[in-house]
């Protein structure tokens, strides 16, 4: 099994941008109490790749393992290098936008035990807190920030129509296999060590939201392409050691999902800074956008 | 040589030469469901039963069920406590499905896109892929067709299982019922003899798991998404705040009250898809008692209470000998009048004096 899918054609430049010039960018008087530092970001440059696609497929009438389509990076873009760690979330606690966390971490270990609803008025906060515009990487954006480490569903590559038993026990095996144990306590970011991107911590013990909705697809018989599909975006992707699915509500993914095998040991996310056009950063140092 | 799929498909053969019922074989194809008849039932909400026959006519058939998940607000006892329920086709429990042995159970289940959660079904009656559940599994805007065979003759509890952390939630949020598996020439007391019933009623049995605030007051969310964190810390503490039957404390009494006559046999099928209850019919009996529930094993006689296990369902079957109200309570009696789980019989008719008398009615002690 491959797991270097990635074949860049643009720089992966692994730079790490340290807070620039992002502690004054805010007109909202109501916000200006302290300032944020902004986390270290990995820049990464355009590229496509071979992506299996999350979610459920069938193809005549029996589940299948995902196509596997190439997906392309249009633009550079820059990601935490880290996931957002408990200090930093505690920030958005302070300032009444978050939840506080179900995990009792402090400092510089990831924020963990928080749902994709968490993650979601966090990037709100950090957008109205640094004027720039904060979000949940995609799941072929945390792909091809995940490099290497990117192992997608755990598929046993096994399917018969007049059997779909085969094909579960399969995956069982597979994923029984990897032998991944409970690994529950989150670590100093950067205990899991960086990728060939530059990232940190990629899976490890901390799963991380994305913002790609769970979907049921069929596929078309000659399996070339998707003849329908339904999303059900009350459920999103969730990516680490392994791809899984999980409520919008879940914060433990020990008890979220997986109905065997080994399930998340936590849940956090990292977040992608969305690069404004120059007109689009000037309306909003004016607070216009 | 012959593969074991070949040697599976000549039995198939050979059995529908046969045409037998008792021996069923393992594997029918497509064609031999195709070429039976079929049925489409209207299902009714509990604690009523769709009409069906109890001694089969003909052979098997495929009967058609269709249910349609519900998330929805539901009061769950007279002081408005709201529970975010999510139920099959509406009420709580859903529907009891009622086929014969050897028939096949097709349900289209559907989960509209006004909903906001993945749900699936697990039928404790059906063999392989986790009861279904493994197959069935719909996203809001979707639905599935399941077929299965009942090749077990009783009472069996379905739920909703869409993995991990989410099936106790959803079974404590109102996803169970159950299916009545009935032997082809219909139900039989312990010597063998056919036995009939005038009345069904079928008695889903839920806790819930209702959190509260920190005044004690039950705490109202505005999605079943919002409890979910909450909801499971009262969960693991195994103490449920409310045992009812039909959903709601209270929901089978008074002006909706079972009713029965003197001299009518009454099934009473009893379901819980969680935890254990202990059904009594306070000044009656369960005549001829099933307690787990499987026809194929002679029912118990003459029994005060009797057990349904958690995650199935029983029957009781009872000739009323006297008029009245029958109090019919779970004989864990703080769950009966403290939680929720009691249901009326009112029962028509003229009293037996010989059964019972008032030979002298209260009076001061004589001296």
């Amino acid at each position: 099994m491959s797991f270097d899918p990635v074949f860049a054609f643009g720089t992966t430049a692994a730079a790490a941008l340290i807070g620039l010039g992002v502690t004054h960018a805010l007109d909202k008087s109501s916000l200006e109490s302290q300032p944020v530092a902004v986390s270290e970001l990995v820049v990464l440059g355009a590229g496509s790749f071979d992506h299996p696609q999350p979610g459920e497929f069938l193809k005549q009438n029996h589940p299948v393992a995902a196509p596997i389509m190439q997906e392309t990076i249009d633009a550079p873009f820059e990601i935490m290098k880290y996931h957002v760690s408990a200090s930093e979330y505690g920030r958005c606690v302070t300032d009444g936008a978050c939840k506080p966390a179900d995990s009792l971490s402090v400092g510089s270990v990831p924020a963990t035990g928080v749902s994709f609803i968490d993650a979601e008025a966090y990037a709100a906060w950090l957008s109205a807190r640094t004027g720039q515009a904060w979000r949940l990487p995609t799941d072929v954006e945390w792909a091809y920030a995940a490099g290497e480490r990117f192992r997608s569903d755990i598929e046993g590559n096994e399917s018969d129509p007049k059997n779909p038993a085969r094909r579960w026990l399969a995956q069982y095996r597979t994923e029984a296999s990897l032998g991944r144990k409970s690994d529950p306590e989150p670590r100093t970011q950067g205990a899991f060590g960086i990728n060939s991107k530059g990232l940190a911590d990629l899976a490890g013990n901390v799963w991380e939201w994305t913002s790609t909705c769970y979907v049921h697809a069929t596929m078309a018989s000659d399996g070339a392409g998707i003849t329908s599909s339904i999303d059900n975006c009350g459920v999103h992707v969730v990516e680490g050691f392994h791809r899984t699915y999980m409520s919008n509500f879940i914060r433990d993914g020990k008890s979220g999902g997986c109905a065997v095998g080994t399930p998340p040991d936590n849940l956090g996310f990292r977040l992608v800074r969305n690069r404004l056009s120059l007109v689009q950063a000037a309306l909003r140092r004016f607070g216009l956008f | 040589m012959l593969t074991r799929r070949e040697a599976l498909l000549g039995s198939v053969l050979t059995a529908a030469a046969v045409a037998t019922i008792g021996a069923m074989p393992a594997v029918a194809s497509e064609k031999d469901v195709a070429g039976l008849p079929r049925e489409k039932v209207t299902l009714v909400a509990p604690p009523f039963v769709h009409a069906h026959e109890q001694v089969a006519k003909g052979g098997p058939k495929v009967v058609e069920f269709t249910m349609t998940i519900e998330e929805k607000p539901m009061i769950i006892d007279a002081d408005g406590t709201q529970l975010n329920a999510m139920t099959y086709n509406g009420s709580i429990p859903g529907p009891l499905m009622v086929v014969h042995e050897g028939d096949y159970l097709e349900l289209t289940l559907v989960n509209p896109d006004t909903n906001t959660l993945a749900h699936n079904i697990d039928f404790h009656a059906a063999t392989g892929a986790l009861g279904g559940g493994g197959l069935t599994l719909v996203n809001p805007g979707e639905q599935v067709t399941l077929r299965f065979k009942a090749t077990r003759a009783g009472t069996f509890v379905y739920h909703c299982a869409p993995g991990g952390a989410m099936i106790p939630w959803h079974v404590v949020s109102g996803m169970s019922g159950a299916v009545m598996v009935l032997p082809r020439d219909g139900l039989k007391d312990d010597k063998g003899k056919p036995i009939r019933y005038d009345r069904i009623y079928y008695i889903g049995e839920n806790d819930f798991y209702i959190p509260r605030d920190e005044q004690g007051q039950f705490k109202k969310y505005d999605s079943a998404g919002d409890n979910y964190d909450d909801t499971v810390k009262v969960m693991r503490g195994l103490i449920p705040t409310h045992v009812v039957f039909n959903g709601k404390a209270g929901s089978l009494t008074g002006n909706n009250a079972m009713k029965a006559k003197v001299g009518e046999a009454v099934l009473i099928v009893h379901s819980q898809a969680n935890r254990d209850t202990r059904p009594h019919l306070i000044g009656g009996h369960g005549d001829f008692v099933w307690e787990q529930g499987k026809f194929a094993n002679p029912p118990a006689k003459d029994l005060e209470t009797w057990f349904i296990r958690g995650g199935s369902a029983g029957s009781a079957l009872y000739t009323f000998r006297q008029p009245g109200i029958y109090a019919y309570v779970n004989h864990n009696l703080i769950e009966a009048v403290e939680l929720g789980a009691t249901a009326h019989f009112t029962v028509d008719g003229s009293w037996d004096d010989d059964l019972m008398t008032l030979v002298e009615a209260p009076k001061a002690i004589a001296s």
